[in-house]
């Protein structure tokens, strides 16, 4: 094993099962040093199943395949306690609900500090101090009065601030936040993005970013990967996915976004949407997931499913949008 | 005068409130010290015209749905009045409530908390039928509403449990349209859904609007999803309307603070891949 750690994280053929249903059908993706990765896709569609994957906390009952290779070794072949020693120090997550990952009975400030006394052995005086450091950092007033807070005392988006800080307070290599403002106010929302935009380029952290709002990725990520009923339909530079979606699904989510153009503001104007849901894991349909959506499936996307292309921006998809918009028929 | 536009300028207002405000006592902090009041909803005046369709959007706790409760009379104000159809609500009398009652219906944001789990979604869509005494043929009703919605009719026999988001927020609208109602609101109605579903719902609205003439009262944290909605925003901030305008104003000039840090919030995907989205 070299030394030299060239990605950040590493995944290959990830498949997330419980028994006979998978939620997560062989992923792969690379997020190089301080790399922002976009993962997008509709609920129910295995983004946090993802997520928790690679942080070692799925649920009872599941379990992983296939590899993950971060900071040297693969994270699918650890033990529960290398993972455990790893969690907050080489990896890190902030969940979509601070109040569930926080311990209600304890204070913020001791609950941030703890982290850093057991990743860095820092005595309580020193970690007690960084972490009012770390609190001044996230924006937040009165560090010295709001370390002593519990968290119901604080608002949903001062608590996701703490969360951050506690995500970042050991320099991880790779940072996972799954939805991390879906809960929050819209205008709470920028504000929380926008400090974790600037703590995680500051700490040359990478960053993975989970979510099903597109203009975040667009803000925030340099890769894309497209996720549906398990497994990645699209991936590649945000700028090139977004200006030239090649997958129908990719295509279908932008063209869902509303815009504040005339044209959508007029009355008789109606917004497009992708018809349809997420097929439930216990039947997915065969061939392309997405067929009984598509406006452009034909008998081949019902029988075969597509797989994604080796090029830097691939979609699996058979008949993928060309740049002038115009579907192949192949 | 031409047909084109929905409701004549002039028209008056088929929903309205005057002067509204509301006070809430709040825990008492301490012993001894007097509860410490809040003013949740501040001399608020808004209407709604027939065939309208008006937004109202505000940061969380500005007091949104707190009006929302009394434009559906569930709540009776502190101050000031409600009116449907010009006469007051609360002190109109009997024959005039039930119609009012009947007139004006809601929808909420999370349909699964709001339609009861046990119940097959045809016992449902009745519900509202029984509890306003509403007589004709109910099982001509059903049909017709599902059509409106664009939902089959296997789907009455169903449980809220086996539909998405999506499609459990059209049946909690086809309830609402159920007795026939002049005005509908709908409060945060698409927040916890996806993006990709969110469209079906704010084109149904749209076209329940346009096909049935209804008013619609939008409300919704974000002022895209209104702005695509609607043709009249109300903007609120801390119980008190400050700013009302066309959407697209609202956005090239907003004028209030609150519309700023409103305007100010809505990420788009342009905006991302230019690289200003975050500045
Ligand atoms: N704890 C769990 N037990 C059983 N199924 C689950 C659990 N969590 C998620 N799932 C299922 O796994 C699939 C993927 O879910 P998830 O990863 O949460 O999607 P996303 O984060 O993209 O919304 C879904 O079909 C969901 O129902
Ligand atoms: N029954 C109540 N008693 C005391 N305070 C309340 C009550 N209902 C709402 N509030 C408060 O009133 C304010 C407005 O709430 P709400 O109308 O729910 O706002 P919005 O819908 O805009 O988020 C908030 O500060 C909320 O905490
Ligand atoms: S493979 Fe077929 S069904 Fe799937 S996205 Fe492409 S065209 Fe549509
Ligand atoms: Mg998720
Ligand atoms: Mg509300």
């Amino acid at each position: 094993m070299t030394s030299a750690k060239p990605h950040a994280i590493e995944v290959k053929n990830l498949e997330v099962t419980n028994g006979d249903v998978t939620a997560v059908r062989g992923v792969s993706f690379t997020i190089p040093q301080g790399g922002r990765m976009g993962l997008v896709g509709e609920s129910g569609s295995g983004k946090s199943m993802t997520a928790l994957a690679l942080m070692g906390l799925l649920p009872m009952g599941w379990s992983t395949h296939g590899s993950i290779l971060h900071d040297g070794v693969d994270l699918v072949t650890q033990s529960d306690k290398a993972l455990s020693s790893r969690r907050g120090r080489t990896l890190s997550m902030v969940f979509q609900d601070p109040l569930s990952s926080l311990n209600p009975v304890r204070r913020v400030g001791d609950q941030i500090s703890s982290v850093i006394r057991r990743h860095t052995g820092a005595d309580r005086k020193v970690a007690e101090a960084q972490t009012i450091e770390l609190i001044k950092q996230m924006n937040l007033p009165r560090p010295e009065q709001l370390v002593r807070a519990y968290p119901h005392e604080i608002s949903g988006g001062q608590r996701q601030r703490i969360m951050i800080a506690m995500a970042l307070a050991c320099y991880p290599q790779l940072i996972i936040a799954d939805e991390p403002t879906t809960a929050l106010d819209v205008t709470v929302q920028k504000q929380v993005l926008r400090l974790l935009n600037g703590a995680v380029r500051d700490r040359g952290s990478a960053l993975l970013m989970i979510t099903h709002d597109l203009p975040i990725i667009a803000a925030m990520c340099d890769t894309v990967a497209v996720m549906y009923a398990g497994r990645i339909v699209e991936i590649g530079p945000v700028q090139e996915v977004f200006r030239n979606p090649r997958h129908h699904y990719t295509r279908g989510l932008l063209d869902s976004q509303p815009t504040m153009d005339n044209i959508a503001l007029d009355g008789s104007s109606r917004l497009v949407s992708i018809p349809g849901m997420v097929p439930p894991l216990h039947s997915l349909p065969t061939g392309c997931a997405f067929n009984p959506r598509c406006p452009a499936a034909t008998d081949k996307c019902r029988e075969t499913m597509p797989e994604l292309g080796s090029d830097g921006i691939s979609a699996a998809c058979w008949h993928p949008i060309n740049v002038a918009g115009e579907v192949a028929a192949q | 005068m031409s047909a084109v536009t929905p409701f004549p300028a002039d028209a008056r207002p088929l929903l309205e409130v005057r002067q509204l405000s509301q006070v809430y006592n709040l825990n008492r902090q301490k012993l001894f010290v007097p509860r410490p009041k809040l003013k949740v909803l501040d001399s608020i005046d808004f209407s709604v015209r027939p065939g309208e369709a008006v937004g109202l959007v505000g940061e969380s706790g500005s007091g949104k749905t707190t009006l929302t409760r009394m434009l559906t009379g569930v709540e009776r104000p502190g101050e000031g009045q409600v009116l449907y159809d010009g006469v007051d609500v609360w002190t109109g009398g009997e024959a005039h409530r039930k119609l009012f009652r009947r007139s004006v219906q809601v929808v909420l944001q999370n349909p699964r908390s709001s339609l009861d789990p046990r119940m097959r979604v045809g016992t449902s869509l009745l519900e509202p039928l029984r509890s306003l005494r509403i007589e004709g043929d109910h099982a001509a009703r059903v049909l017709e509403v599902l059509d409106q919605v664009g939902l089959d009719k296997n789907a009455l026999e169903r449980f809220p449990h086996e539909f998405s988001g999506g499609q459990l927020q059209r049946i909690a609208i086809a309830r609402a349209l159920m007795p026939g109602p002049k005005v509908l609101i709908a409060d945060e109605p698409v927040s916890a859904l996806d993006v990709s579903i969110q469209a079906q719902v704010l084109n149904l609205l749209k076209d329940l609007v346009r096909d049935l003439g209804l008013s619609l009262v939008f409300i919704a944290h974000d002022l895209s999803v209104v702005a695509y909605t609607t043709s009249k925003v109300y903007v609120m901030s801390s119980g008190k309307i400050v700013e009302v305008g066309k959407p697209l104003d609202l956005f090239r000039t907003p004028q209030a603070e609150a519309t700023q840090a409103l305007v100010g919030a809505v990420l788009s995907v342009e905006a991302g891949l230019a690289g200003n989205a975050l500045a």
